[in-house]
């Protein structure tokens, strides 16, 4: 036994990185400590525990440094050619008794590699789910446009949580701002279904609770056909098509006016 | 014919499938109008499923009759299935918190929309969107 770990732990050495050679000693040490119990069959016992943690926190590990699935399984599988090899010297008389080791090697090694990948997608499934995550925050700014009036232009599909998000965020900045003008701007959401409706309804009476009034943007003509289909109720809420016609209503509200230098009129301009 | 089906599981399904629905939108030609139409009542179809059933799937495919070409899905599920089906298809009917307008609002949005469901015994919901609306 003590030969085949030797001999194994020379083969995986092939690859020269310290780190490697760190992990595949751990692997191995544990792995051989499973063996002497005598328990070949079932990795998802507790002779395996350690077996089963250390191959997890690697494959875990190498999900986040963006190795290959293939390289990933490889660190396991590669054991099992070195193990056939020491396997086939010491029994090298006695074929059946090489076949029965084979056999059971094989299994063994065929479970923790399996263990090895599932803990490898699990590790990328962590990584996209946080990116997920860092979408969700980055995607619900709060613009201050004009002293008073807040703008906020959400991106892609509103669901419950992101209506959270978007809810909180604008009601902490307009608290902050002491804004009385919000701009909610929907462009950017491809579908409005009853579900976006309702949490656009909700943000908005959130925002009249707050003492500041709230305008919907962005409708576009597609989704405004498809609001009306659906039944959705939005005529209490001020709707725009865009952000500019938005903008001017709540200009008009905070008695501002945007025009365009007449440069005849004002020649301090000039 | 291309023919798809998505297991829908999670709110972020609905990405998959309505890229999926995008495609065959394009493969038809079928505009931007018709094309909003058809997701948003897929969208409420499958915000249904994750209510109510917690999971289900969707199969997409495009279907011609009479060199009419049109989309069809068909969402199925092995929920618990719908009590009073004429209520539920009432605008203003809810068994939860929402508005009500899901089912109704997905059958006014597409061409055809059928609904078969029994308590117990889950719920098929398949809708058909011609390429010209009607």
């Amino acid at each position: 036994m003590k030969m085949q770990v030797d001999d194994t732990m020379q083969r995986n050495n092939l690859v020269s990185r310290e780190e490697l050679q760190r992990q595949s000693e751990e692997l191995l040490t544990a792995l051989l400590q499973a063996i002497k119990k005598g328990n070949f069959d079932n990795v998802y016992t507790d002779d395996y525990a350690q077996v089963n943690d250390i191959l997890s926190d690697i494959s875990v590990m190498r999900a986040r440094q963006g190795f290959s699935p293939r390289e990933t399984n490889r660190f396991v599988l590669s054991l099992k050619q070195a193990l056939c090899d020491v396997l086939e010297q010491e029994h090298a008389g006695t074929p059946e008794v090489l076949y029965k080791e084979i056999l059971q090697v094989n299994s063994l090694l065929d479970n923790l590699s399996i263990i090895a990948f599932e803990t490898y997608i699990k590790g990328r499934e962590d990584v996209i789910l946080r990116q997920s995550d860092e979408i969700n925050e980055i995607s619900t700014p709060v613009i201050r446009v004009w002293e008073g009036i807040l703008a906020l232009p959400i991106i892609g599909t509103l669901d419950s949580s992101r209506t959270q998000t978007v809810m909180e965020n604008l009601l902490q900045e307009i608290v902050e701002t002491g804004s009385s003008i919000a701009i909610l701007d929907i462009s950017g959401v491809p579908t409005v279904d009853s579900m976006v409706a309702q949490h656009l309804i909700k943000t908005v009476s959130a925002t009249r609770l707050m003492g500041a009034e709230c305008i919907i943007s962005g409708i576009r003509p597609e989704i405004a056909q498809t609001i009306v289909h659906l039944g959705i109720d939005l005529s209490n809420i001020v709707t725009k098509a865009t952000l500019a016609s938005a903008l001017q209503v709540a200009f008009a509200r905070l008695n501002l006016q945007v025009r365009s230098i007449d440069r005849m009129a004002a020649p301090l301009l000039k | 014919m291309s023919n798809h089906t998505i297991p829908i599981v999670r709110e972020q399904d609905f990405i998959l499938i309505r890229s999926h629905i995008q495609e065959l939108c394009a493969e038809t030609g079928m505009n931007l109008i018709n094309q909003t139409k058809l997701i948003t009542a897929a969208s409420e179809l499958v915000r249904n499923i994750l209510n109510y059933a917690k999971s289900g799937k969707v199969m997409m495919e495009i279907v011609s009759i009479n060199a009419r070409q049109g989309i069809k899905l068909t969402f199925t599920d092995e929920g618990p299935g719908i009590e009073n089906l004429q209520a539920a298809m009432q605008d203003g009917y809810s068994t939860s918190s929402g508005m009500g307008l899901g089912l109704p609002g997905a059958k006014r949005l597409v061409s055809e929309f059928a609904i078969q469901s029994a308590p117990g015994k889950g719920t098929i919901v398949t809708l058909i969107h011609w390429k010209d609306g009607h």
